[in-house]
């Protein structure tokens, strides 16, 4: 690792170990008409109680990415590559071993263990995230019982005071409903509930934002900061919202096609953006201070059918800096240009 | 959810009288009427039948009245329990029927009940392992039951029985116990009978069942909520029959309203070929007969028999579905 | 920070190829989709073979359907023999039958020395090509038909002495046009009803599809068993055959008017449908131009999924009894004689009308899954 100490605040500033490291992760999908390489050597590092926002247009591979860490990723698709380095808290709450996450069988008792206890998942669609004929507290019970030795009434009881704690509001009567009987906002609010219900060390949260209205996605953002205070969890988080990556990240990877094609400290990011396709991505959102009259530019092209990527690196044939005989020829790997800062880029090799 | 319960026995209620009407309807068709049949019949017996008994049936059943006075007045009598009276039986309907309609449920829900219990593994198995030879084969199996008639099946499975193993397969009961009187023996006896008639009835159905099962827990499968449960650390078996396979039930569940009708129907015919003592050879002989009476009467009540099964099976749904209990309480 | 243009960089290459698919009418891409579902087109393949029986039923038997001849009362099939001293000579062996002096049977014993070639394109019975052309020929055939003994049965006679085999060719005319006829009045139905149940909802709604569902929930066949025994005895071939049509139709167009009613109401809200009726496109020109074509492929999957419901219904009645009656040949009227267990034994010929039911109803039961999904070519 030559990345060094990142900018973190607090305590953890002087944790160097990181908490999860992703190394050259190769998800594949086999099909008929040939394999979607949907995450196609993935590298990064998370540190623990930091905030990774990992940003990308859609299809290129952050939720399978995601899918990939706590291996649940759907049937075609497996890992053919690539190492998931994973450190399991201890008991009282240190550092404790490192597991590689693709050595393990993926319904074996240890991941089984680590999913849900150590690693949790929130996502997009809060509406069916949960069972639509089980309670609300059913499904987060579940939970509680499967990684805690408590008995069925203090599961209930740590429900109740869990929804409490997102802010649901009488969560003795929430936590007998449906989820049909909650609004968007409720509901991811008691998706948190579930995912935290265990304390986990990891909170993945694919655009946990996405469905919901901007009040309602502001409260559920600063409920997030809020918890990942108190309990210190690191955060992953999904989304193709710049906005949010903003306001919550501590560190950025910015994906494409599978790869990460550059990852940097928040500020790092929006400032000296590096590779040209953050670059791009960064021009296509407007922004506060920019001079008046700006025009937004668009990023040239579409992303390219899965079936079909590009040779070389998969973002030439939409890079403004393109050099014909490199870039199409060879895919590049990431390197260092700055205090932490990675870009995978034939510009700075 | 009493809302739910309400509009389903009114819907009952509305399908036993559009039953009862075609009941009605089959026993008025054929050419002549009940009275002068029955007198005719009564001499060629050789006994007469007074003018004023006569006229006293003629009364009862309103004939020479309106078509709905008719209706009403044999309405009248069917509640009352008097279905008439069997031309070629010569005997009241009720009595003729006697054991063969309940003997007709049990064959009905035995099938019903086979069905369930073959499509339901089958199906989540076949959903959950997508593709894989054990998926082939039920689908294939599946196509050969909807493809084969029952009644086809039935008598190839005679066949067999015939020509390979020289035994009758057929009949609910040995030759010895088939007149007995009802006895422990006999209750068995029954019991190891049913598996062939069942499984002839309810192939077609556990096709339709494994392929429903099937199409309705692929797309549950993919929903999030399986992958929720999955990243909670659930074991698979558990995240499987516990989430997906538990919500695919209930479109599952709302057939059962759809296959008993249809596993009546196919008793009749099957039990025609297999020699069932049902209502079903009963049925065919009276039509052949134009004994009307007996054959509006067997028509009628495996019509209400059918409803109230689908009725029971409404309410099931509502025990398993929460999302009906909630509507409109 | 640098600011390079965002350039267009070099054309993505695969466009040429979705441009083909972008163009593609709703039609061909259901084509595309259908033609790679390979059980279905085989099955459509079977499905037109069986149509061609009927029209060419006349040419493709060999002998008068309803030409019985008690000498000849059950007599197996004759087996084929192929070669003739090597040289492809098809033929078969003449049989003669006698009565066995103690059982009272009609035995039949093949005499290898006479053997009658078979001939294509052979003379017989004369009978008008598609109802119009009169003909006299067939595809095979043997010399001298009026001998009593120069005669073959493919697949032996039945109890009357007729030839199974014509008598099956005949079969397929009588229960695959009753199939199409039926579905073609469920179809009738089932759209006007389940069209206007979902294009109108509300009352009509409401009504039609309670209507439906106590028609679902009635044990058919018991019915069809009264309706049909309720016939006239004296009513002719064709009075029946139109009277059974209406029977199996006027109880199986409840799920035809289900599919055509959902579509309606999936239809109703989408956006092309709303645009049409703001320009003030009238309502039969809303249904018929814009609504219509775009669930016709539902609806065409929908009746081929129906057909094989028809088929069995008819069969089932028939085989009872209480269906067409002789001297009407169909599926059904064939099994008949199969009823019992004891006779079939003896001639498990009888059976094999069952053969083409099954093929036929799985044929569809294919086709009709292959163009159902093709019917969607955009889903998925």
């Amino acid at each position: 690792m030559d990345c060094g100490t990142p900018p973190i605040p607090m305590d953890v500033r002087t944790a160097t170990q990181t908490l999860l490291s992703v190394r050259n992760l190769k998800t594949y999908f086999p099909q008929d008409e040939g394999t979607v390489k949907a995450v196609d050597g993935v590298t990064f590092d998370l540190y623990p109680g930091a905030t990774l926002g990992i940003v990308g247009e859609s299809g290129c591979g952050k939720s399978v990415t995601a899918r990939s860490i706590l291996r649940i990723v759907d049937r075609p698709g497996r890992i053919v590559d690539g190492e998931i380095h994973f450190r399991r808290p201890t008991t009282n709450g240190g550092a404790g071993q490192t597991v590689d996450l693709t050595k393990l069988e993926p319904n074996g008792p240890e991941m089984r263990a680590i999913r849900g206890a150590e690693i949790a998942l929130i996502f997009q669609e809060p509406m069916s995230s949960f069972s639509p004929v089980h309670s609300v507290g059913n499904q987060i019970i579940e939970a509680i019982l499967l990684h805690q030795q408590v008995s069925r009434r203090d599961a209930r009881d740590k429900t109740i005071e869990m929804l409490q704690r997102v802010g649901v509001s009488s969560p003795e009567a929430r936590v007998d409903q449906l989820a049909s009987q909650l609004s968007g906002g409720l509901r991811q609010r008691a998706m948190i509930a579930m995912a935290l219900s265990c304390h986990p060390t990891l909170l993945i949260a694919d655009e946990p934002t996405t469905a919901l209205d901007v009040t309602t996605q502001t409260q559920i953002l600063e409920l997030m900061r809020q918890l990942q205070r108190e309990d210190g969890m690191a955060i992953m988080l999904i989304t193709h919202d710049l906005g949010v990556v903003a306001e919550m990240a501590t560190d950025v990877a910015v994906m494409y096609l599978g790869r990460v094609v550059e990852q940097a400290p928040v500020d790092a990011i929006f400032h000296a953006p590096q590779h040209p396709y953050t670059r791009a991505l960064l021009r296509s959102i407007p922004r506060m201070r920019a001079r008046s009259r700006a025009r937004l530019t668009p990023i040239v092209g579409a992303v390219p059918h899965p079936y079909d990527r590009p040779s070389g690196c998969p973002f030439h044939p939409r890079c403004a800096d393109f050099m014909a005989g490199t870039c199409d020829r060879r895919a590049p790997s990431l390197r260092p240009v700055g205090d932490q800062h990675t870009v995978s880029c034939f510009l700075y090799e | 959810m009493l809302a739910y319960i309400g509009r389903r026995a009114l819907l009952a209620v509305f399908t036993v009288w559009a039953i009862s009407a075609l009941a009605f309807a089959i026993i008025q068709l054929p050419p002549g009427d009940y009275v002068t049949s029955y007198i005719a019949q009564m001499a060629s017996m050789g006994s007469v039948v007074s003018d004023e008994e006569a006229q006293n049936l003629r009364i009862q059943y309103g004939l020479g009245q309106p078509i709905y006075v008719q209706y009403l007045k044999w309405m009248e009598l069917v509640v009352q329990g008097d279905f008439g009276f069997s031309m070629e039986w010569r005997r009241p309907v009720t009595e003729v029927i006697g054991d063969r309609l309940w003997l007709t449920v049990v064959v009905s829900v035995a099938a019903l009940l086979l069905t369930w219990v073959l499509a339901l593994p089958i199906g989540i198995y076949s959903a959950v392992r997508q593709y894989s030879v054990g998926d082939y084969v039920a689908t294939f199996i599946g196509f050969i039951g909807l493809a084969v008639p029952n009644f086809l099946l039935a008598l190839v499975i005679l066949y067999l029985g015939f020509t390979l193993f020289n035994a009758h397969i057929g009949g609910l009961f040995t030759p010895e116990l088939q007149d007995a009187p009802w006895s422990q023996a006999k209750v068995w006896d029954l019991f190891k009978h049913l598996p062939i008639p069942a499984l002839i009835l309810g192939l077609a159905g556990t096709a339709q069942q494994i392929r429903i099962m099937r199409a309705n827990l692929l797309d549950e499968l993919r929903k999030p909520y399986v992958v929720t449960a999955r990243s909670k650390g659930l074991s698979e078996a558990r995240v499987i029959l516990k989430y997906p396979v538990r919500l695919a039930l209930n479109p599952f569940a709302s057939t059962i309203g759809y296959t008993l009708p249809y596993i009546v129907s196919g008793s009749i015919i099957v039990s025609i070929v297999l020699g069932l003592p049902t209502v079903g050879p009963l049925l065919l002989k009276a039509l052949i007969a134009q004994d009307m009476f007996l054959a509006g009467t067997i028509v009628l009540l495996l019509g209400v028999m059918t409803v109230i099964g689908t009725l029971i099976s409404d309410i099931l749904l509502v025990w398993v579905d929460p999302r009906i209990r909630l509507e409109d309480t | 920070m640098a600011t390079p243009e965002v350039a267009i960089g070099p054309s993505t290459v695969a466009a040429a190829e979705d441009q083909r698919i972008f163009v593609a009418s709703q039609w061909q891409l259901m084509w595309w989709r259908f033609h790679k579902h390979r059980v279905a087109v085989a099955s459509g393949i079977v499905v037109a073979g069986f149509y061609l029986v009927v029209l060419g039923a006349d040419f493709l038997a060999y002998a008068d359907p309803n030409a019985s001849e008690a000498q000849r009362s059950l007599m197996p099939p004759q087996p084929v023999h192929w070669f003739d001293g090597g040289r492809f000579r098809p033929h078969v062996y003449a049989v003669k039958g006698a009565r066995d002096p103690e059982t009272f049977k009609r035995v039949y014993r093949a005499d290898p020395t006479m053997k009658i070639p078979i001939r294509l394109f052979a003379q017989g019975f004369e009978y008008r090509f598609l109802g119009v052309i009169p003909m006299t020929r067939h595809l095979i055939g043997v010399d001298g038909g009026l001998d009593a003994e120069k005669t073959i049965f493919l697949l032996g006679t039945d109890v009357q002495g007729r030839d199974m085999w014509s008598r099956l060719m005949y079969g397929t005319r009588i229960s695959l046009t009753i199939g199409l006829c039926g579905v073609t009045l469920s179809l009738f139905l089932g759209v006007v009803l389940g069209g206007f149940s979902g294009f109108y909802g509300g009352i009509a709604d409401t009504v039609i599809q309670r209507v439906i569902e106590i028609l679902r929930s009635i044990p058919t066949i018991p019915l069809w068993m009264g309706l049909a025994a309720a016939l006239p005895r004296d009513w002719s071939i064709l009075q029946i055959y139109f009277a059974i049509t209406v029977i199996i139709s006027l109880l199986g167009w409840t799920e035809l008017a289900r599919v055509v009613r959902g579509r309606f109401l999936a239809l109703r809200e989408e956006d092309f449908v709303v645009s049409a009726r703001l320009v003030g496109c009238t309502q039969m020109r809303t249904i018929f131009v814009h609504m219509v074509p775009s669930f016709m492929s539902h609806i065409i999957a929908a009746t081929t999924l129906a057909l094989p419901a028809m088929i069995i219904s008819e069969t089932a009645l028939s085989f009872l009894g209480l269906g067409l009656r002789p001297p009407a040949i169909s599926w059904g009227v064939l099994l008949q004689q199969a009823q019992n267990v004891q006779t079939v034994a003896i001639t498990p010929w009888l059976m094999i009308p069952a053969v083409p039911v099954i093929i036929v109803v799985m044929a569809f039961n294919f086709l009709g899954d292959g163009l159902r999904d093709a019917a969607d070519p955009y889903g998925r």
